[in-house]
Formats: structure tokens, C-alpha cells, sequence
């Protein structure tokens, strides 16, 4: 049996299989892995180790990518 | 005038306008005001993924990165740790090393904490990135980072957003003929003049976001400063009469009855 592991990726709680990479993860939220950032536990991953990084119990993922900025955008709060 | 060409860290720029990508209305008019402004250097900021809503589309699909210099930004930092981070990720994605560097001080006035933006720039020019800091209109700051190692400085002109036009002409002037690389006045611009002001006092480029993106009509606006930025750009090349408190006749007296 496989076990499910509870982590949290940008910010929200989720489940995903013990033994499942970042790339797996990526995969099932369908994001391409073309100019995403990936932070595992605060650690930003090499494009190339996100098929080796498997997820453990707890970790925290970020995935980043660009949005339409000029400064303090993104939020609609303000820009330049 | 596309011999002009600005140079930065060894890349070549046609464009003297840059544009932010910030407040429009979709990516369809982001896309439009970008390509009539004639600027290919845009800048980004850096977010979370929207993981629950995965139909929204991407910015870089209406924005191709090999026709535009992608610029990321660190847009909403306030602390060097933060903006280190933001920085770092933004390389991580995968576009290239440059960074428009800001340490942002206080969120009303969105001014750079000058010595948080030296110490954020040191670290990231020793890990290789080419920084390009947003800064103060201090003529003093401006000159600690490029002895640092920033290849361009970018002054702001006014707050952030607020569309005052160049609240210190004469500081910029300094910082001008202090420094011995590219000048690019970031942030403030309300309007075409103030754009073609920036240019005249020697600006080398000019960069701005809710000047275009914040006008009634968009699209004009970004030809307004495309035009606005070229007029400047050759004026200042051309050389500028003195001004002068009396009047001189510009046709002969001589032959007059």
C-alpha cells in the first residue's frame, strides 16, 4: 500500500503519494515546467533535480512564475 | 536613430522606452501597448502559481521572450532577504541573470531603502547576476552602486505610480554626470513631456508602467511615449539652444526700410 503524504504547496495543504517527485507534483497540477520556480523548503531546486526530488511529510513547495509587473505588482496594488 | 543604440553589460537595446507589464486590463492589451510602445525590454514580477485555477493564461505566452529582454523585478520587497529571494527565483525560472533590483523602504511612498538596495546588489552581483537597481534620485547612492558593480542605475523620477514627472531635474543631472553608465529614469512618469524631459536632461532610457498602463487609452498613450521618448532622445543629441532673458531676432535688419 502507498502511503499519502500531507504537504503544503504555495501556502495550501495537499495531498500527494509517498514517493512522488517535485516533477510528479508539477505534473498533476499541470504545470509545465518551462519558467516556473520551484522552492523546496525555502531551498530553490535546479530545473534538472525536480525529477529526483522526492516529496517527504510536511514539505513546503513553492511554485513561482512571471506575472505582468512594473513594481509592487501583481496585486493590483500598485506599479510604476 | 536605431543606430542609437543603448548598451548595457554588453547587450544592445534599440529601444530607450521600457515598459512594466503591471495594471492592464488583459493580456491582450498588455500585449498591444508593449508592441506600439516599440520597447523590447519589459519587466515581470515574480508570484505564486495560481494552483486552483489552472485555465488563467501565461504572461510569457502573449510576451515571447526571444523578441522582448524579459526584466524581472523584486516588485514588493521591503527587506534584503527578500529581495535576494525574489531575485534568485527569477533566475531559477529561467529567463536570464538580469534583475531590476528593488528594496522597497516604506509602502506609502514605494522610495528605495538606498543602503538595504547596496547590500541586496552586493550579494547578487557576487552570485553573477547583472543588477539593475531601481534608486533613489541621490546622486551619492547612485555612484556606491555602480562602484559596486551595477552596470546601470535606474532613479526614480517620482513615487511610484504617482505620475508627478521629475521632481528633481537637477539631481538627476548630477547623477548624470556622475556616473559613467547607462541612466535609466524608472518610476514617476504622468505623461509624453515629462518623458521627453527625461531624455533631454541625458536620460538613456526611460521606464514606466502606469503612465501606459493607467492612461484612459492604453494603446495611444504607449505611442505617445514612444515618440515622446525619440523626440527627447534626438533633442538631447541635437544640443539645445541657451536660454536667455532678452529676445533675439531671428530675422535680419538688415535691407528693412
Amino acid at each position: 500500500m502507498v502511503d499519502a503524504l500531507q504537504i503544503q504547496v504555495n501556502g495550501q495543504p495537499r495531498d500527494c503519494w509517498s514517493g512522488s517527485t517535485v516533477g510528479d507534483l508539477l505534473r498533476e497540477l499541470e504545470i509545465t515546467t518551462e519558467r516556473v520556480a520551484v522552492e523546496l523548503n525555502l531551498e530553490i531546486l535546479d530545473r534538472k533535480d525536480f525529477e529526483l526530488r522526492n516529496l517527504k511529510q510536511g514539505d513546503r513547495v513553492e511554485i513561482l512564475s512571471f506575472i505582468g509587473g512594473g513594481s509592487l505588482a501583481g496585486d493590483g496594488k500598485g506599479t510604476n | 536613430m536605431y543606430d542609437d543604440r543603448l548598451v548595457i553589460a554588453g547587450r544592445e537595446f534599440k529601444s530607450r522606452l521600457w515598459v512594466g507589464t503591471g495594471k492592464y486590463k488583459d493580456f491582450a492589451e498588455t500585449r498591444k501597448a508593449i508592441e506600439v510602445s516599440g520597447a523590447d525590454v519589459v519587466t515581470v514580477a515574480v508570484r505564486r502559481v495560481n494552483i486552483t485555477d489552472r485555465s488563467k493564461e501565461n504572461l510569457l505566452d502573449f510576451i515571447d521572450p526571444k523578441k522582448y529582454t524579459i526584466l524581472p523585478n523584486t516588485a514588493g520587497c521591503y527587506t534584503v532577504e527578500d529581495a535576494v529571494r525574489y531575485a534568485r527565483l527569477a533566475r531559477a525560472a529561467g529567463v536570464s541573470d538580469l534583475v531590476k533590483l528593488e528594496v522597497l523602504g516604506d509602502e506609502k511612498t514605494l522610495f528605495p531603502d538606498t543602503a538595504g538596495l547596496i547590500e541586496a546588489a552586493k550579494i547578487l552581483i557576487k552570485e553573477g547576476f547583472i543588477v539593475l537597481p531601481y534608486t533613489n534620485d541621490d546622486p551619492i547612492v547612485a555612484k556606491k552602486l555602480v562602484d559596486i558593480g551595477c552596470p546601470a542605475v535606474m532613479p526614480l523620477a517620482a513615487p511610484i505610480g504617482s505620475g508627478l514627472g521629475i521632481r528633481n531635474p537637477y539631481n538627476l543631472k548630477i547623477i548624470m554626470e556622475t556616473v559613467k553608465v547607462p541612466i535609466i529614469v524608472d518610476a514617476g512618469v504622468g505623461t509624453a513631456s515629462d518623458a521627453a524631459l527625461a531624455m533631454e536632461y541625458g536620460a538613456d532610457a526611460v521606464l514606466m508602467n502606469t503612465a501606459i498602463a493607467g492612461a484612459k487609452d492604453p494603446i495611444a498613450m504607449a505611442e505617445a511615449m514612444k515618440y515622446a521618448v525619440h523626440a527627447g532622445r534626438l533633442a538631447y543629441k541635437a544640443g539645445r539652444i541657451p536660454r536667455k532673458l532678452y529676445a533675439t531676432a531671428s530675422s535680419p535688419i538688415e535691407g528693412m526700410l
